[in-house]
């Protein structure tokens, strides 16, 4: 399908657009398609659009009612999230000596713990820093810290489950497949509602327990069995001789699994997790169901008001954007770390 | 030897690891499970609630938008779930299949010759595959159905008219905008995963395939539907049915766009009742009961599409 480089514009286009009846009938076709979706969107875009709604909720959309003396703060989250993503993006595609990438790696991988307590240190307050509770927190920054919590602690549920799901031992075997198969057999937004509604009451003496919390813990109990299929798929790709091999070696169960077979299957499962990442991030919008403000939750609360009542595409599109951006840079990158 | 084998026996005998690892597994489930069902047992008990499913008898007393079944307000919460679960059985059915419509549409798309089609199905997918579905529903709903003309001075085309009223079919069947908006978003969020699949698998087929189509002297059409396509087909049935199941779920948000399906009339059963429980198992049984049937079904298919071997 590609073209040689000799070809004349002219050519390409016949050979491109128009050869044959068929084709040409589908150019047309779609040319006039384009043709009057764009004349429509220009002319929505020049007449009806009012772009006020965005503008000047922009801060909103951001961080929600995050106070504006603190979000200093949010400025430092950032720099220590760009910073530790761009080393490893620099590690992945830059990094050429595998014993540096290694050592590169070990480094970053065991940063992202404490730099997940700082980060929530730098957000929630306490310690030094004025408490800021959580349910002013809002928009894009709720979204994203949702979304990655979320992941981390699904991660090690969603590995053990697979572990036990791939187990000689068949008891455990059953109750890790019956977990993962009951929790993919229901829609995400009955999870979020047995969050909600059950935890309180399945704890002991009725907890006042946060709503973000909540919402995360629905969130974990979902993807851990998403992220236990993904881990599994790469724990089914490493040949029996290298479980055989490490035995041969002398290597008991726990060591085989936690120094030969863990790491290779997840190296494999590394962009199905991305994937998971990805389908978990967009997820994160279901929380506006459940009177959450993130991005979505807190476009529709500025549409709920009088003044930009009927604004609903210009929010709906901003949104959308911002979901795109992330959810499009990370499955790019996901392609890349595969080849 | 038997002083050796006595020393080594238990802390090194792997059967009594396996013996050992499952009786912690067993225990440790036993425990949760009692742990959680104590505190949920004491905490209903101080809030004065007993479980039972005996409020299914009771009157609903709201209504319903739309239903397939005959409601009426005084019709009892049990009736009312009913509606629900032909409602959400309703938009399952017709979205699979307009999703399958769209997305092999869309899949071939893909791979066409003409540059113009392939980039406007590679943009297509990209951009709704990348965004949230409740955004998409959201999007449609109130940015383009409740925004449509009203029903005096609809938009005619093609014998469909879309008005802010709903969709009218052409021989007279009427659609409301809360259902054209959640079975129009589904369908076309799900054919975007359903382009990929149709895509990937056909790509699968070897290119001699294609060859010897041509050389037999078949059309481009002929040689997708006849030599290609039921080749790919093989493939693509399993990630296939993973998507109608996904649509199947999702059909649960129709909550966003106010169609009552399954989830959304359980919810407004649990608020004027607090049954928190008895609504969660019916809601989960109910979504089991469906998924397990799809992927039942799924593999009935698959199994007669498979290449039987000698």
């Amino acid at each position: 399908m590609m073209n040689t480089p000799q070809k004349t514009p002219l050519q390409w286009v016949r050979a491109n657009l128009f050869n044959g009846w068929f084709n040409t009938l589908l150019t047309l076709f779609c040319g006039w398609a384009i043709a009057q979706t764009g004349i429509g969107l220009f002319r929505w875009l020049t007449t009806q659009a009012q772009w006020a709604v965005v503008t000047t909720n922009l801060r909103l959309f951001l961080v929600g009612r995050y106070p504006q003396d603190q979000v200093w703060r949010l400025w430092m989250v950032l720099a220590i999230a760009i910073g530790l993503i761009a080393a490893s993006i620099f590690n992945a595609f830059l990094v050429k000596q595998p014993k540096v990438k290694e050592r590169l790696n070990w480094t970053i991988t065991s940063l992202i713990l404490p730099a997940t307590l700082l980060i929530l240190w730098l957000i929630g307050g306490g310690f030094g820093l004025s408490r800021i509770s959580t349910n002013l927190w809002g928009g894009l920054l709720l979204t994203l810290l949702v979304a990655f919590t979320s992941i981390l602690l699904a991660f090690p549920f969603g590995v053990l489950l697979a572990l036990g799901r791939q187990s000689t031992l068949p008891i455990v075997k059953g109750f890790c497949t019956a977990y993962i198969e009951l929790v993919r057999g229901l829609p995400l937004i009955g999870i979020l509602f047995m969050a909600q509604v059950m935890l309180p009451l399945v704890l002991p003496g009725q907890p006042n327990i946060d709503r973000v919390v909540r919402a995360i813990a629905g969130l974990v109990l979902f993807n851990a069995a998403y992220l236990a299929e993904n881990v599994r798929g790469g724990l089914q790709a490493i040949p029996r001789g290298q479980t055989e091999a490490a035995k041969a070696l002398g290597f008991n169960t726990p060591l085989t699994v936690g120094l030969i077979v863990l790491p290779q299957a997840l190296k494999i499962a590394i962009p199905a997790i991305v994937g998971q990442f990805i389908s978990l991030f967009k997820d994160t919008s279901l929380l506006a169901l459940f009177a959450l403000l993130e991005l979505t939750g807190i476009g529709r609360s500025i549409l709920a008001q009088p003044e930009f009542l009927g604004r609903n595409a210009e929010v709906y599109l901003f949104i959308g954007l911002i979901y795109w951006v992330f959810c499009f840079a990370m499955s790019r990158l996901s392609r890349q770390l595969e080849k | 030897m038997r002083e050796t084998r006595d020393r080594t026996s238990l802390w090194q005998d792997i059967r009594f690891w396996n013996f050992a690892g499952q009786a912690i597994a067993v225990v440790a489930v036993l425990f949760l499970i009692s742990f959680l069902w104590f505190n949920l047992n004491r905490n209903l008990q101080q809030l004065g609630i007993r479980i039972g499913f005996n409020f299914l008898q009771s009157q609903a007393g709201f209504s319903i938008g739309e239903s397939l079944i005959p409601y009426q307000p005084s019709d009892s919460y049990g009736r009312a779930l009913l509606v629900g679960l032909v409602n959400s059985l309703k938009v399952i059915l017709l979205g699979i299949g307009l999703a399958t419509i769209v997305g092999i549409t869309a899949g071939i798309a893909r791979l066409s010759s003409n540059w113009l089609v392939r980039n406007i199905a590679l943009v297509y997918v990209e951009t709704l595959r990348n965004t949230p579905l409740l955004l998409q529903l959201f999007f449609w709903y109130s940015a383009i159905f409740l925004s449509l003309p009203s029903l005096e001075t609809p938009i005619q085309w093609l014998g469909f008219t879309f008005s802010n009223a709903g969709i009218t079919v052409p021989g007279g069947l009427q659609l409301s905008p809360e259902f054209s908006a959640l079975l129009l978003g589904l369908s076309i969020y799900t054919a975007t995963f359903i382009a990929e699949i149709v895509r990937g698998g056909i790509q699968s087929v070897p290119k001699g395939q294609w060859e010897a189509a041509k050389s037999l002297g078949l059309q481009p059409m002929q040689m997708i539907r006849l030599v290609i396509f039921p080749q790919a087909l093989r493939i693509m049935i399993p990630p296939l049915g993973n998507q109608y199941l996904n649509l199947a779920k999702n059909s649960s948000l129709a909550i966003a766009v106010g169609y009552p399906d399954l989830y959304a009339v359980a919810s407004t059963t649990f608020n004027q009742t607090g049954r928190a429980v008895e609504v969660m198992v019916l809601i989960s049984a109910t979504y089991l009961t469906i998924s397990l049937i799809i992927s039942l079904l799924l593999n009935l298919y698959n199994r007669s599409v498979q290449l039987v071997e000698r």
